[in-house]
């Protein structure tokens, strides 16, 4: 650990939907906390007494910082960045989650700051160097910061959620920075599930072009809500239109985690396997012996996908009528 | 409407990367390399505007040393009409690839910049969005559908949620999704044809640009390798060993 000669500060930018705080800034917070202890949040929202409630809770936070504006209730990056900029001197390091949010905000925030943002880190070894994945996870670079200043994206299925409890931060509200929009929101076309979040699912069940057509691919839904499990796909079965992109595990898409990831009909591209290899006990179901994907599975079952899906479903009745 | 477009070489997608045994890098001597996929999409797009009678001029821009000319003659070759590198021996940071694009910018003028959403070498998904800062220009990042009317520009963005729509003023800057089109092959004579376009260059050095790095990489090593598993025979088998060995069901 290099030794700290100056007074730090962590800012992490709250991802949320006006409501509660989506989970990838719980482990933001708790990658802060490998930096210093002086953490703020930062929620940029319209009416979020909600989510900054759930602010006050979390141990690791020092301060919340609001900005609540209607302006703000769909997130336009030209709008956000400047309340950052804003704020943006009183900190040594601004943190984000590297979901599309992140992505979306932060490096708009670096460019006016003139700094070089560091993507995507999975590891924090010190408060200027930092661990981060390349080439679809298929290198690991570790990278220090000569800044004075670090902007850096956090990937939230590398760090523990943070504690959401037993917290006292003060709130500060910080005034709305009115900029000239040329952009303007129309609207989002978002699928209400009650699956759980393919983000922080305890399971995950993806489907590939195996399945070969969106009919086809209700058989991984209904294998999902056996095991309550979210569902995601390969790129592959989001081309092909069997489902939305907002399930897409890998390179370009979500990052997950999982428990149990159970890939059925995916071949395991490199780009996929970048989704998801971190995935603590790893399922390949596939006709083909030869599929990458075998090379990373714990357990490997080859066999006819329209046959195995319906004998698991059996089984897993068979296992919870024992059960019960 | 002039659009320019951002290529990258890089090593190609089907590649399987060796990191180098001193830890100091990727090989990417003596690898295949290609256009940056994303790229292809945004080249894709900027030639699909001509077609449509929207763009006037397409220009493909890089920044790299000589060899990245083969990615702008691909660019050509699948229909871009011009193109520019910005040579220079250095790797360049984000930062320093979004600052040498806007004195590109402030010199071509274009109404329009497409960029991939991502290079699939660094995954630093930042170019597009420092670039539209620099510029104080709107920001479409990772687009899936664009279309121009009445120099509107409506964009659906794919989101974790889903997808969102935008409008967004000229000039702006977009950053596109594989999913935005399928890019075109270039055919043999439209190759030979891309021999011929222009491909000007102009010295990095020469743009008065800061292009120091502001991080160092320390060492590039090897992914942590998940050990070797087992095949089992058949869906009881699985279910077992989910339920009594991993535990996860």
């Amino acid at each position: 650990m290099r030794q700290k000669l100056f007074k730090m500060s962590v800012l992490v930018l709250a991802e949320h939907n006006n409501q509660n705080l989506l989970s990838s800034t719980l482990n933001v917070i708790e990658a802060a906390s490998k930096i210093d202890n002086d953490i703020h949040l930062l929620i940029c929202g319209s009416r979020v007494e909600n989510v900054v409630g759930e602010g006050k809770n979390i141990l690791a936070l020092k301060k919340i910082i609001t900005c609540d504006n209607e302006n703000l209730e769909n997130v336009i990056a030209e709008k956000i960045s400047p309340i950052i900029l804003s704020i943006a001197k009183n900190y040594t390091h601004i943190l984000a989650p590297a979901t599309t949010y992140g992505k979306n905000i932060l490096p708009r925030v670096a460019a006016l700051l003139d700094t070089s943002q560091i993507s995507d880190v999975i590891g924090i070894e010190d408060h200027q160097t930092f661990i981060r994945p390349i080439y679809a996870g298929n290198a690991i670079a570790h990278v220090q910061s000569s800044q004075e200043l670090n902007l850096i994206t956090i990937r939230p299925t590398a760090f523990e959620r943070c504690e959401t409890m037993g917290g006292e931060a003060v709130v500060e509200n910080i005034p709305y920075v009115n900029t000239p929009s040329l952009t303007r929101f129309i609207n989002r076309e978002v699928t209400q599930s009650d699956r759980p979040d393919l983000s922080n699912a305890k399971i995950v069940i993806s489907g590939g072009r195996g399945l070969e057509n969106a009919d086809n691919f209700k058989l991984i839904y209904e294998l999902a809500d056996k095991l309550k499990a979210a569902v995601g796909a390969s790129r592959a079965a989001v081309d092909s239109g069997y489902i939305g992109n907002e399930h897409q595990v890998g390179q370009t898409g979500k990052m997950v985690a999982p428990d149990l990831y159970i890939a059925i009909g995916i071949s395991g591209a490199i780009q996929h396997l970048a989704g998801m290899k971190d995935s603590k006990v790893i399922v390949a179901i596939n006709k083909d012996v030869e599929a990458p994907i075998f090379k990373i599975a714990d357990y490997g079952l080859s066999g006819d996908l329209f046959q195995v899906i319906p004998e698991l479903m059996s089984e897993l009745d068979l296992l919870n009528k024992i059960e019960s | 409407m002039k659009v320019l477009v951002a290529v990258k070489r890089v090593v190609d997608y089907k590649v399987q990367i060796r990191v180098k045994s001193d830890q100091s890098g990727v090989e990417t001597q003596n690898v295949k390399m290609s256009v940056n996929p994303p790229d292809e999409n945004a080249i894709e797009e900027a030639i699909k505007l001509k077609e449509q009678g929207i763009a006037s001029e397409t220009i493909a821009v890089s920044i790299g040393d000589d060899k990245s000319q083969d990615v702008l003659r691909t660019a050509m070759a699948m229909g871009l009409d011009r193109s520019i590198l910005a040579k220079t021996d250095q790797l360049l940071e984000p930062l320093a690839v979004a600052k040498v694009l806007k004195s590109i910018v402030e010199k071509e003028k274009p109404d329009l910049v497409l960029l991939g959403k991502q290079a699939i070498d660094d995954d630093a998904n930042q170019t597009g969005q420092l670039l539209s800062a620099l510029l104080n220009w709107p920001q479409g990042c990772f687009i899936s559908k664009l279309k121009i009317e009445n120099k509107l520009l409506s964009i659906s963005r794919e989101i974790d949620e889903g997808i969102e729509n935008l409008e967004l003023n000229l000039p702006a800057i977009l950053t596109c999704d594989l999913r935005l089109n399928t890019p075109r092959f270039a055919s043999l004579p439209n190759i030979m044809k891309a021999k011929k376009k222009p491909l000007d260059i102009v010295d990095v050095g020469e743009l008065g640009i800061d292009i120091t790095p502001k991080i160092k990489t320390l060492k590039v090593t090897e992914p942590a390798s998940r050990k070797a598993g087992m095949m089992v025979n058949d869906v009881k088998e699985l279910i077992q060993k989910l339920k009594y060995e991993a535990k996860v069901i």
